[in-house]
């Protein structure tokens, strides 16, 4: 009986500080729009990766169109009942594609999009390596003679000191 | 009446296009003096048709014709007349003419500056660009008329998007277009040294002033975008990977690329092959950033298909210039030197090696913003390609390039020494690692990928410092510092402010992406919240009639330690007929921080939803762009541009030969 009082005396208490809390944060501290601000902050960092499927080009974190506060909510909701971001990104997938996804997954239709920059890379670089070999075979290195490099320098019209780059 | 002139004139300036190209191309293959003479005369006449043409359809716009189709659908009574005038190059048909326009004043500014060029030379530049005009000159007469009628003539126009009516929307694209143009001169250049076969460093260095102004331009544009995409789009960021912005960041990044490509083609003669190419590669993807962005092609790949004749036209003039250009460029490739031999270590190489780095992440760039587009056009799927990806790849790509800035000025021309570059920048390296260090911890709290942007930051700038000194220490012992400083030419200056700006735009990129605060809150009248040290209180919210909109206006002081900083006014307005109110958020530019409040939702009649965000140092991300393309224009007014090359040859009487050692190469 008596644990029964305590009980309920504590969430009388409760009720009753959460029922103030309001009233004291209204007139002077604005409150947070979310109602968890962590779960809010995984959200957003979440949705900044996510596409607005109604809007020109814009994240779902960043849209204010009604199909991204929809979208935005359920998120929530489902991440209030412990869903993991992959979960998440699981379920609007089978819902909306890959067009949801602002980082394309892996697969072959992709393959490309994601090995073309290593591909360009090494190209870029092979061809720099076999552009310096080839001249270094084709060139006599002969250092321009002092006359020619005066001539030079006065048709363009600079002091050796310019340079520039 | 006055549309109908427009339409005329552009047609005139189609023919005199046809003219300016036919005429000194043709004169310059056979010799014929007089008949290259034609090109100057038909640029100046092409040029001023184009501005009647230009002005009729501002004419329009002002005076709210809306029989003219195209006022009528990007027009409308109550736009204020700064934005009716912009509004002339707010849609498809106009920006084509804006461009034109363009490409006609940067022709007639090159009859003007080219009485030392051999005249061969500048009738076949005038006919390339010439060309160019016609094909953009028969694309809007065939397909995309800015002067077509609409009969009946609707009382009112359609509204213009609000995002547009903004201060940017009128500055932005004429900007970038100056940039987009400006390179169709250094094509033009280009396929002009291919066809007379003068592909020597004198060429390089007539390129060169031009195709850097034209870099300085679309710095411009791109900068002022990803301005205005901050202030006026109300969710704080700068830069978003939008296909759009991608479409002139691309050819900024080739553009960087070629600048940095004719430099060696002019000191030292190598490279020839690669900056023609480069400089075709450049205004190719111009071309296809101008087209990708008014096409429609980025909102649907099917707005090619429901407008087949645009679409097909555009391939079609792609392909033309893009394979005639590059098939030129193959039959002539054989013919082109070498230029002047260099080590593996030297600053030509290190050059080439920016190059490689700029040119993938410029093509990493156009592979990520072209893939969802060819992935649908094929029918494999719809995906979407975003800021993810494009910070996984582009990042890892540039900051080696970014390092290089710090080694490559200092390295000699020829040949370098590692050890001896080691030596020279030690100090700079030390300074760079300090500052990585103490920066985060100046900030309060440690952040791995700040620290790194700060290395590379200070690395640049600590460098650039070490180049200076040792060039003031290695001119004349006996001359003051102003003298020494003399000594060095503007582009030397131009160079070296155009690195640190880079410097700059990357410290303000990383500490606001380490260090930005930002609270989402719901705010009744007299409501405070503390953000990044700082106390804003709602004092009112009132209705606030504009032009053409009706904005709620929230008055928003904010304190310091009890201290006023200021008043700050965020707005949601509302246009006319429009559904969803638009977001014009407050921004309080200082120094070290940004203070930026975005007003949300009304969510009572005394509640509102707030965003406010502290954005630490993040206006150095334009600040480090203004420098870039002020670098750029030092650099474009050096005296050496301005010597006359036809200068009567006599002895050198005073021309010091220092030894190439150092920063001092020759």
């Amino acid at each position: 009986m008596m644990r029964r009082t305590w009980m309920s005396l504590v969430m009388l208490l409760a009720a009753a500080l959460l029922a103030l809390l309001p009233l004291t944060a209204l007139p002077e501290t604005a409150t947070p729009l979310a109602a968890d601000p962590a779960l809010e902050e995984r959200l957003m960092t979440l949705a900044a990766g996510l596409r607005c499927l109604v809007c020109q080009n814009q994240s779902l974190a960043d849209s204010n169109a009604d199909l991204a506060a929809d979208l935005r909510n359920e998120i929530r909701m489902q991440m209030r009942r412990g869903a993991s971001d992959q979960d998440v990104i699981d379920y609007l997938v089978a819902r909306y594609g890959d067009f949801v996804l602002y980082r394309p997954p892996l697969k072959t239709s992709t393959l490309l999009l994601w090995s073309g920059p290593v591909i360009l890379l090494l190209m870029g670089i092979g061809l720099l390596i076999r552009a310096l070999r080839c001249r270094r075979l084709q060139i006599v290195p002969t250092p321009p003679g002092a006359a020619a490099r005066a001539r030079a320098q006065l048709l363009l019209g600079t002091s050796s000191a310019e340079e520039p780059s | 009446m006055v549309p109908e002139f427009g339409h005329f004139a552009l047609i005139l300036a189609l023919m005199l296009a046809l003219a300016q190209s036919v005429f000194p191309l043709l004169g310059a293959a056979q010799g014929k003096p007089v008949w290259m003479q034609v090109g100057r005369t038909a640029a100046v006449g092409q040029f001023l048709f184009i501005a009647i043409a230009f002005g009729s359809l501002v004419y329009a716009f002002v005076g709210n014709d809306f029989s003219v189709l195209y006022v009528a659908s990007n027009s409308n009574l109550s736009l204020p007349l700064q934005y009716r005038v912009a509004a002339t190059w707010g849609g498809h048909e106009g920006s084509m003419l804006l461009w034109v326009l363009i490409l006609a004043a940067w022709t007639v500014a090159i009859t003007g500056f080219s009485r030392h060029m051999p005249e061969d030379f500048v009738a076949r530049v005038l006919g390339v660009m010439g060309l160019i005009s016609v094909g953009f000159l028969a694309f809007m007469l065939l397909t995309s008329n800015p002067f077509l009628r609409l009969l009946p003539a609707p009382a009112d126009g359609r509204s213009l998007n609000p995002l547009l009516q903004d201060f940017g929307m009128v500055v932005h694209p004429p900007m970038l277009y100056m940039g987009y143009v400006g390179f169709s001169v250094a094509f033009a250049f280009a396929i002009a040294a291919l066809l007379s076969g003068r592909l020597d460093a004198s060429w390089a260095r007539w390129s060169r002033p031009w195709t850097t102004l034209a870099w300085v331009f679309l710095s411009l544009g791109v900068a002022l975008g990803s301005l205005w995409a901050y202030y006026e789009l109300g969710w704080g960021g700068w830069w978003f990977w939008d296909p759009v912005e991608n479409a002139s960041f691309i050819p900024w990044l080739v553009g960087t690329a070629l600048i940095h490509s004719l430099a060696v083609t002019e000191r030292r003669g190598a490279f020839k092959g690669w900056t023609v190419l480069l400089a075709i590669i450049t205004f190719s993807l111009s071309l296809l950033g101008t087209f990708l962005v008014r096409s429609g092609v980025l909102t649907s790949v099917h707005a090619f298909v429901t407008d087949p004749a645009r679409g097909a036209f555009v391939l079609v003039f792609l392909a033309i210039v893009v394979g005639g250009a590059l098939l030129l460029f193959a039959s002539r490739a054989h013919r082109i030197g070498l230029g002047g031999s260099f080590d593996p270590v030297s600053r030509e190489s290190m050059l080439l090696l920016n190059n490689v780095m700029l040119a993938v992440a410029a093509g990493s760039v156009l592979l990520g913003t072209l893939y969802p587009l060819v992935l649908d056009a094929l029918g494999a799927g719809k995906i979407s390609v975003g800021r993810p990806y494009f910070e996984t790849v582009f990042v890892p790509l540039m900051a080696p390039a970014m390092f290089l800035i710090g080694v490559g000025p200092m390295a000699g021309w020829r040949k370098a020494s590692l050890p001896n570059l080691a030596t020279r920048l030690r100090w700079a390296f030390a300074v760079g690692l300090a500052t990585a260090l103490l920066v985060p911890l100046a900030m309060g709290r440690w952040s791995t990928p700040v620290s790194l942007g700060i290395l590379l930051a200070a690395w640049i700038i600590a460098s650039s410092i070490a180049g200076l000194i040792e060039r003031l220490r290695l001119s004349g012992g006996s001359m003051s510092i102003g003298a020494k400083l003399g000594t060095n030419s503007r582009s030397y200056y131009g160079m070296q402010l155009a690195h640190v700006g880079v410097a700059v735009f990357i410290a303000g990129a990383t500490l606001v992406l380490g260090y930005e605060t930002d609270k989402e809150v719901r705010m009744s009248i007299g409501d405070t919240i503390e953000v990044g040290g700082y106390s804003f209180r709602l004092d009112r919210i009132s209705e606030v009639p504009g032009p053409n909109y009706i904005a709620s206006r929230g008055d928003v002081s904010v304190t310091r330690d009890g201290r006023a900083v200021t008043t700050m006014y965020p707005e949601k307005r509302t246009y006319g007929d429009q559904q969803n109110p638009m977001t014009e958020a407050a921004i309080d530019w200082g120094l070290a921080r940004n203070l930026y409040i975005a007003l949300g939702e009304r969510l009572d009649p005394r509640t509102w939803a707030v965003r406010i965000y502290h954005k630490p140092f993040v206006e150095l991300i334009w600040v480090g762009w203004l420098m870039m393309s002020l670098g750029g224009l030092l650099a474009v007014f050096d005296r050496r541009y301005r010597v006359a090359m036809r200068k009567p040859l006599h002895a050198p009487s005073s021309v010091s030969l220092l030894p190439n050692a150092g920063a001092v190469g020759a």
